[in-house]
């Protein structure tokens, strides 16, 4: 393949040598890529503002030998300017684009990842829906599509209906009390993790910031985390702001 | 295959911003070809920078000896406004631009929390310090104008604005996803004319 022609966010940027940057994209259709866009950083540069981190795009891509391609022209399709505007937005997008970048294969389509990355941005910039559980639920769709979605319903180690009272992933899921390690739940967050990944995740994004959300965030990132096997930067990094 | 001493300058330059292992090469080469004395220079300036040149204990630019920078050490400049920027570099520029009068703070530095750079790893604590007397009654925000820059201007934004009367940001017209280095002076000219009040 020598020309690469996709709809792509970018994930990633880092600086290269005075002028450049190499960038990491998830394409709609070729998966992870990465190429470089010489003289990006110059205030007069062809691209523009077109190549930043979370930006939606259409990119045409040169690949010679080497698995660095060349980014020749950029189009923007979405620049999100509400998610550029608000702290919380800005860093829940970026924890949602590190996610993404350790889930992704270099060039493996993942079409189903990619949708639901652009879904997510979208509702990041969307200024009517809470930015809070966005993420989260990012996080918990990612666990299902890799088949490692938590069992919600009942409990994940015998079966009984309830009441849960904890989580852990490793053991599946939701806990009632007889099973119960890991973290403890509170009734509120297992009905609201009950809706968000029951089907009624938009209305969910429309409610006011609650604690059995904070509680429920919490979950998500320990379950991603947990998933990944690894701390993420960008949770760390933003825990004070 | 190179000599030791040799293949050991080859690997610091490689280690240099932007420099590939053929530009440290040829930079190794051009040096083994000049004078010793010439060569010396290099090697005692980069010592004597090391040396010398310290940070402003007040704004954090780049100041001699320990001593204050000589725009924080300049009695004619605003007290009353400050203007942050990531780099010593961009406050070059601010500066080269010639339409800013008031003081600086150099974060070195913008908020990346993909990169796991949080406001620690930041002089913002300098900052927060600096403007708690109620002198400061404005502080513009000169960051990058890109994500990064973003998320710095927005964090500043939301933790100063408790305590200094006025919090601004430079207005677009820088281009957006280049480096505020490379913004020519006029454009920063009317960048800084044109700021706005930042909400939050
Ligand atoms: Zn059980
Ligand atoms: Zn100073």
């Amino acid at each position: 393949m020598r020309q690469l022609d996709d709809e792509a966010v970018v994930l990633r940027s880092y600086p290269l040598g005075e002028a450049d940057r190499i960038l990491v994209f998830l394409t709609a259709n070729h998966g992870k890529v990465r190429a470089v866009a010489k003289g990006v950083r110059r205030a007069k540069s062809k691209f523009g503002g077109r190549l930043e981190i979370s930006n939606r795009v259409h990119v045409n891509l040169y690949r010679g030998a080497k698995e660095l391609g060349v980014v020749q022209q950029a189009d923007l399709l979405d620049g999100h300017p509400t998610i550029r505007t608000d702290l919380d937005r800005l860093t829940g997008a970026m924890a949602v684009l590190e996610v993404t970048d350790q889930l992704a294969q270099n060039d493996l389509p993942d079409p189903r990842l990619y949708q639901m990355l652009v879904g997510c941005l979208e509702s990041y910039d969307d200024p009517s829906m809470v930015p809070t559980l966005i993420g989260p639920a990012f996080f918990f769709k990612a666990l299902v599509a890799d088949g490692m979605g938590p069992e919600i319903e009942v409990c994940a180690r015998c079966g009984n209906a309830g009441p849960l009272v904890a989580f852990a992933l490793l053991e599946g899921g939701l806990l009632c009390d007889g099973c119960r390690r890991g973290r403890s739940v509170s009734i509120d967050a297992v009905h609201l993790l009950q809706r968000m990944l029951g089907g009624h995740l938009r209305s969910v994004l429309h409610e006011p910031d609650s604690l059995a959300g904070s509680e429920v965030a919490a979950l998500a990132a320990e379950a991603i985390e947990g998933a990944l096997d690894r701390r993420l930067k960008t949770l760390r990094s933003t825990t004070n702001f | 295959m190179y000599p030791g001493p040799l293949r050991n300058l080859i690997d610091e330059f490689a280690r240099l911003p932007g420099i590939g292992p053929k530009n440290a090469a040829r930079l190794a080469f051009f040096l083994l070809r000049t004078p010793r004395d010439e060569a010396e220079r290099l090697s005692s300036a980069i010592r004597e920078m090391k040396e010398r040149t310290t940070f402003c204990p007040i704004c954090c630019s780049v100041a001699e000896g320990g001593q204050l920078c000589p725009i924080c050490a300049d009695d004619r400049r605003d007290p009353s406004v400050i203007c942050v920027v990531q780099d010593p570099r961009d406050l070059m520029v601010v500066e080269r631009s010639g339409s800013f009068a008031g003081r600086y703070h150099v974060l070195h530095g913008g908020l990346s929390p993909l990169e796991g750079i949080g406001p620690e790893q930041l002089k913002i604590a300098e900052l927060e310090a600096r403007v708690q007397d109620g002198v400061v009654t404005e502080v513009i925000l000169c960051t990058n104008p890109n994500v990064e820059g973003d998320t710095t201007a927005l964090y500043l934004s939301r933790l100063l604005r408790p305590k200094v009367a006025k919090v601004t940001k430079i207005a677009a017209g820088v281009p957006v996803g280049g480096d505020l280095e490379y913004a020519d002076e006029m454009t920063l000219g009317r960048a800084l004319e044109g700021r706005r009040d930042l909400e939050a």
